[in-house]
């Protein structure tokens, strides 16, 4: 070591020093890596296995893995009409979220002047009270001798005893209703960062201020409609409190299937198959989502 | 292009007037730009150059008055409705699309026939050919700055306004790009209307230059009237320098006006005496200005100032400047070529300052003698 010269221990210190640095990255990692683990990876282990039960189990018998893989089959023919029924409600509550919230989102940004942040801080102020409690409070509001519906029977829009309490228009609306800050949040913050003067010069170059909007403004905007889209379709296509809450038996989506199978009929097997099944299929839409609106070639 | 007469697609602004809730932006302002002339509208931060730009181009609607291009009234027309095309200070091209599809935007919009040997030919005029299919972060300030020109450019427009378009290019690139905007536009021989606040690059570019302050047109006029003979107070210190001495009238005999300008008699020509005062400022260019040893005899009969002393000497290279403080506690401005035959003077040194008559203008004495000097 003696033969180290002065320059070269420099350097050794400083690679020692960068050897340290190295590992800051992973004990930041740390927290955010043991709580995933704990609260995601563990609990997908034991659904992973639940779906594999034996059929036959029961609380009193106990739950075998004996690799039934036919518990997928049977969660899909016996549940397959609350399955699709969820992906049709969420996609159509995205649609309507999408068209009300970029609507939102563009006002925001671009027309709100000085209320704009009074106006973000209005749009996420339902967080404030329980997702529970508000949407009981729409139970009241769609509720069948409430001012929304007797108005609406006066208007003749809905028929004599026509009702909106438990039909699958209080579901969508209820599901639009709370996945709305979802969309707008981002929408706001892609729309936020465009630069007035590019819609300026777009005008300069014949474009009326519609063609302006879809040749630029939405363009640019597409990185927040994907993150909208997929923050409202995603938890939509898999919440039961609005289809308990507001809808009918009739009305059922796949998250008020799992959640009976799991605690009322205690059908581990089918629950757990379900609930795998659902989440291929949110992400195999939305990879091929991903892949088709292609966010890559945008700044 | 259209086959329209000339004088049918010039552009006309009068008695234009843009009010914003504070203040009054532009003031009744008359402009006349002949087609395919090289305008340009010279002035300071806020002095209503760049808001006479956006009315032109429709992006901003007059308070009063009415713009024409030829016989049509655009004052109320849409920016999309309306043969102008603009360069944008921050280029503003389109993040999301190629340089070609940047310069096609608008031929697009008009459903225009052969977009791509259009497209093509722009890139060759702007020397880009080969860029075209790169995204617009991909370019240089320098070829950002020529796409945005061609993608006005290519529309044919009657008029193309160019807003600060080389303000945010470094020094020398912008010198070339004086030149090279220069060249495209006699060649394409469309009218350029260049909005800038640097005198320099007005004079070098334009055919006719409008100094503007506080919304109105001080003086309009090529560029070498405008150096040589100011109107007023603010033209003559916003372009280039000028010495303004205090003088008074002594009288008007048929080509001059004698001034007595602390004690010493100097004469200006009628012609560019801009006031009918009994006091006024004399001006006189810095280079015009010549120093000489105390008694010399100089070429320059009429306007001898003695009993200067040097204050500031600073040697430049192609010039020598001086400060020199004259008896009544003046400093004035001499700017002398170093040609070599002339002695340069040191700091402290007694000298003449004299110049020739007809270079010396008059301005009228209730304009602010420090109007339009630049702090920076």
């Amino acid at each position: 070591m003696a033969a180290l010269t002065a320059p070269a221990r420099a350097a050794e210190d400083s690679a020692k020093r960068v050897g340290g640095s190295r590992w800051t990255g992973y004990w930041l990692l740390a927290p955010g890596a043991i709580w995933l683990g704990l609260f995601f990876v563990v609990p997908f282990y034991s659904l992973v296995s639940a779906s594999l039960f034996d059929p036959n189990g029961s609380v009193l018998t106990g739950y075998k893995v004996n690799y039934h893989v036919g518990n997928f089959a049977t969660a899909v023919k016996d549940y397959h009409p609350e399955l699709l029924r969820s992906l049709w409600y969420a996609g159509l509550a995205t649609l309507i979220c999408l068209v009300i919230g970029y609507v939102l989102a563009y006002a925001i940004a671009f027309k709100a002047g000085r209320w704009r942040n009074l106006l973000l801080v209005l749009v996420i102020a339902p967080f404030f009270t329980s997702f529970l409690l508000r949407t009981l409070s729409w139970k009241l509001i769609l509720a069948d001798h409430g001012f929304v519906v007797s108005t609406l029977q006066h208007l003749h829009v809905l028929g004599h005893d026509g009702r909106l309490l438990n039909t699958w228009l209080a579901v969508v609306a209820g599901i639009v209703y709370n996945f709305l800050p979802f969309m707008v949040l981002p929408l706001y913050a892609s729309l936020e960062k465009i630069d007035g003067r590019l819609v300026e010069a777009a005008g300069d170059l014949y474009a009326s201020p519609f063609t302006a909007f879809f040749k630029v403004t939405w363009p640019l905007s597409l990185p927040g409609v994907v993150a909208g889209t997929l923050l409202t379709f995603i938890p939509a296509a898999g919440d039961y409190i609005n289809a308990q809450l507001l809808g009918s038996p009739g009305e059922r989506m796949v998250g008020n299937v799992i959640q009976s199978l799991f605690t009322s009929s205690q059908d581990y097997a089918t629950a757990g198959a379900l609930s795998l099944i659902l989440m291929i299929i949110i992400i195999g839409m939305v990879l091929v989502y991903i892949r088709k609106v292609g966010t890559e070639d945008l700044v | 292009m259209s086959q329209a007469s000339e004088g049918s697609r010039s552009l006309h602004l009068s008695q234009v007037t843009k009010e914003f809730a504070s203040f009054t932006a532009v003031d009744s302002l008359d402009l006349d730009v002949a087609h395919g002339s090289f305008f340009a509208l010279l002035g300071p931060s806020g002095c209503g150059k760049t808001t006479t730009l956006r009315m032109v181009a429709g992006l901003e609607t007059p308070t009063s008055g009415s713009i024409r291009i030829g016989d049509t009234d655009i004052t109320y027309a849409k920016p999309y409705q309306r043969p102008v095309n603009t360069v944008f200070q921050s280029y503003a091209l389109f993040p999301h699309l190629d340089v070609h599809e940047n310069i096609a935007f608008g031929l697009r919009r008009r459903r225009s026939a052969e977009v791509d040997r259009q497209v093509k030919d722009m890139l060759d005029l702007v020397e880009l050919d080969g860029q075209a299919r790169k995204k617009p972060h991909q370019l240089s300030g320098g070829q950002q700055q020529r796409v945005a020109l061609a993608r006005a450019l290519v529309n044919g427009p009657d008029v193309l306004l160019l807003d600060e378009p080389l303000g945010a290019l470094d020094l020398k690139l912008r010198r070339a790009m004086q030149i090279e905007l220069k060249r495209i536009q006699t060649e394409v021989g469309l009218t350029f209307v260049h909005v800038t606040h640097d005198q320099e690059e007005a004079m070098t570019m334009a055919d006719t230059v409008a100094v503007m302050n506080a919304g109105v047109i001080e003086q309009m006029g090529a560029p070498a009237e405008l150096y040589e003979n100011p109107r007023t107070t603010f033209v003559a210190n916003f372009l280039g320098q000028s010495n303004l001495i205090a003088g008074k009238v002594l009288g008007r005999d048929g080509d001059f006006v004698k001034v007595d300008m602390h004690g010493i008699a100097v004469s200006v020509p009628a012609q560019r005496a801009h006031t009918d005062g009994t006091e006024g400022w004399v001006g006189i260019r810095p280079e015009k200005v010549l120093i000489a040893e105390v008694g010399e005899d100089i070429d320059a009969p009429g306007n001898h100032l003695e009993g200067g002393i040097v204050t500031d000497v600073s040697f430049v290279g192609v010039s020598t400047q001086y400060l020199v403080r004259m008896p009544w506690g003046q400093e004035l401005q001499v700017f002398e070529q170093n040609t070599g035959r002339r002695k340069i003077f040191a700091h402290g040194e007694k000298v003449d300052l004299s110049w020739r008559p007809e270079y010396a203008f008059l301005l009228d004495s209730s304009q602010d003698v420090n109007a339009g000097i630049e702090d920076d």
